[in-house]
């Protein structure tokens, strides 16, 4: 068979789709059916087949008190961690974007929690919170304040997980924003101070909403990044005490690599990319609607 | 109407090293409309962002009415401007953008309303209120931009080149556009343009910069008939004034490399003569006047511009209607009134007249002349 022009265009254009195709298949997709494939079957014990359960693990983790335990801490990490990181990343950019002496350094001050290992941070905070020797307990101490056990108290706990979260992600996000910021032409400051528009008024109604793509995209990555980054529990809490701050991916690693209950593990996986799924839908169609882009 | 009066006292801007505006001083009268013209890098901006109070002057004192305003911040001035790119706010409608400094100014809702209809309406913009900048071509955001600085009714109107980003025929439309806004107003208009075309025809009076300073100020008629120097004659007129080199000769000065005729008196030699195109005749070579050759010719439809060599120099002279004489030897023959005599230091000689070129002056109907002698 002759190949014609057109043909030989649609083999270069699939040769070329090929390499990031089977990376994407075989990474992303193919795990992600063989997951919802794995929460539906009961697996055989001592050689016995797979059994087919329907909807019958669902049933069984929604009646599981530590997985809502585990969601809602989640939940609480999610409502803690996102408004803080991406107003404190506004906030940061909006500094560092003005006249400022030596700001090439604060920029880069706020960015290096960033480029720093989740490992190596965590760590970091280990140092700080530490009971005894702890830096902030030290500083508490000075004050004639008595320490708390900041990862210890399974009340305090998540909320230093928290914090720390935080820290890393603020200059993060402050760098999508510095950038939209520049990308805003200063004529549009000028245009208002003739008009004797006040600071915080111009930024209600002129800086914000141009932001408003760029908090959109932050507001995805940061709601991802809740369920997605657990290496600092690894350091820090592993969970406790008494899954005080276990959280939902490390959730189902637990219930994968320590319980060896795979099948859970792959139910909760479901779970999570469900209401992720709903979740990022809902902000696309809703806030979409209310953000202009350029 | 007084408050709307401009006095600029020695102001200076500098940056460092560098002087962006040179101790300039002006008035500008309640009602006029002032053009501040130079080419790119003269300071005409700058001293625009002076008054509206974007940039702050380094030196010198700004007065709007009985005001010291130099330190004020641009909203406390009573000024409202237009920018080069417009700077609409992209996320809101047009009439939001019009409304925008109402706004901000807490004016109640009831009276933008009021204002925002009476605006639209006088800028055409009724049918486009709902839609966003991105929706209107650049024509209408230029009305946008005029529109929120009429409705603020401040008396001043502060313009910086706002028709640069338009194309030929937008513009000469919205030049009369603006000109009628501001006479019917009756604004204060400061319009900054590096468009000589846009100065002789907008402004009430001109003000020609050049390095900060300022070269000439005056009302377009005098920077075109008795400009100050050679590079407010270059800079005003399309094509530019010629400008030829003046040397010492027999009887008095006469042009480089053209020896046979004096053209000015001896004391202009080391200067330079100025003649515009438009005022130079061409006539056979058998009579008197100032010999050259045609080089060539430039046909543009209503005129054509002829480039002819007087000794080593070339020159540009306009005829109406269309020519052939490439390669014909003619004379020139230019009056002493149009002829501009400037010194050394490039500034106009008051002192000194052109010489008359030829006591045997024919007067002859000047379109006809060049065809008269083709054949």
């Amino acid at each position: 068979m002759a190949l014609t022009a057109h043909h030989k265009m649609q083999m270069y254009g699939a040769l070329l789709l090929l390499p990031a195709a089977v990376l994407l298949a075989a990474f992303a997709y193919l795990p992600t059916i063989t997951t919802v494939i794995n929460s539906l079957f009961l697996p055989g014990f001592r050689g016995a087949p797979t059994e087919f359960v329907g909807f019958e693990n669902y049933r069984f983790l929604f009646d599981d008190p530590k997985f809502w335990k585990v969601a809602r801490n989640n939940l609480i990490y999610a409502l803690g961690t996102i408004p803080t990181s991406i107003a404190l990343a506004l906030g940061m950019a909006l500094f560092v974007n003005g006249k400022l002496p030596g700001r090439g350094l604060v920029r880069m001050a706020y960015f290096t929690p960033t480029i720093l290992p989740m490992i190596a941070a965590a760590n970091i905070w280990m140092f700080f919170y530490a009971p005894q020797i702890g830096l902030f307990n030290k500083l508490l101490g000075a004050l004639g304040f008595s320490g708390v056990n900041w990862l210890g108290d399974p009340s305090v706990a998540l909320g230093s997980v928290i914090v720390m979260s935080i820290w890393k992600e603020a200059g993060f996000f402050m760098i999508f924003y510095l950038a939209a910021l520049q990308g805003i032409p200063p004529e549009l400051k000028e245009a208002s101070d003739l008009e004797g528009t006040s600071r915080w008024s111009f930024f209600w109604r002129v800086t914000f909403p141009l932001l408003m793509p760029t908090t959109l995209f932050v507001l995805i990555n940061a709601l991802i990044n809740a369920v997605r980054v657990v290496d600092h529990l690894f350091i820090l809490t592993k969970g406790g005490p008494n899954n005080a701050t276990n959280l939902l991916l490390y959730y189902v690693y637990e219930n994968a690599f320590s319980f060896f209950d795979r099948t859970t593990a792959a139910t909760i996986t479901v779970v999570i990319l469900l209401v992720l799924a709903v979740i990022a839908t809902l902000k696309f169609t809703i806030l979409d609607r209310r953000t202009h882009y350029q | 109407m007084e408050q709307s009066r401009i006095r600029l006292d020695r102001v200076t801007k500098r940056w460092d090293a560098t002087t962006a505006v040179d101790s300039i001083s002006f008035d500008v009268t309640p009602g006029q409309f002032v053009i501040l013209l130079g080419p790119s890098g003269c300071g005409k901006s700058t001293t625009l962002r002076m008054i509206a109070g974007l940039e702050e002057a380094s030196d010198g004192q700004i007065h709007i009415g009985e005001r010291d305003v130099t330190r004020l911040p641009p909203g406390d001035r009573g000024l409202s401007m237009v920018f080069q790119s417009y700077a609409l706010f992209p996320h809101l409608s047009v009439a939001d953008n019009i409304v925008f400094g109402l706004r901000s100014r807490k004016v109640p809702k009831a009276e933008q309303r009021e204002r925002l209809a009476k605006v639209a309406e006088l800028v055409d913009l009724t049918d486009y209120l709902d839609r966003k900048p991105a929706q209107l071509s650049g024509g209408q955001r230029q009305r946008v931009a005029l529109a929120r600085s009429i409705i603020s009714e401040h008396p001043i109107c502060l313009m910086d080149e706002p028709l640069s980003n338009l194309d030929a025929r937008l513009r000469s439309d919205m030049r009369r556009e603006i000109k009628a806004l501001q006479s019917r107003l009756n604004m204060t208009v400061i319009y900054v343009t590096h468009d000589q075309v846009e100065a002789m025809s907008m402004g009430d009076r001109v003000i020609l910069m050049q390095h900060g300073r300022i070269v000439q100020d005056g009302t377009p008629d005098e920077l075109y008939n008795q400009p100050a120097s050679a590079f407010a004659a270059s800079f005003i007129g399309s094509p530019a004034m010629n400008l030829l080199p003046l040397v010492k000769g027999d009887q008095g000065a006469v042009i480089d490399g053209e020896p046979t005729t004096t053209v000015a008196p001896l004391e202009a030699a080391g200067g330079q003569l100025g003649i515009r195109p438009e005022d130079i005749e061409l006539r056979p070579a058998s009579e008197p006047g100032v010999p050259a050759t045609v080089l060539s010719e430039e046909y543009l439809g209503a005129d054509t511009i002829a480039h002819v060599t007087v000794g080593t120099h070339t020159l540009r002279v306009r005829l109406s209607g269309k020519h052939a004489l490439t390669g014909q030897a003619c004379r020139l023959h230019w009056t002493a009134e149009s002829a501009h005599l400037f010194g050394t230091d490039g500034l106009r000689r008051h002192d000194l007249t052109p010489t008359l070129l030829s006591s045997t002056h024919r007067s002859i109907p000047r379109p006809p002349v060049v065809g008269s002698f083709q054949h």
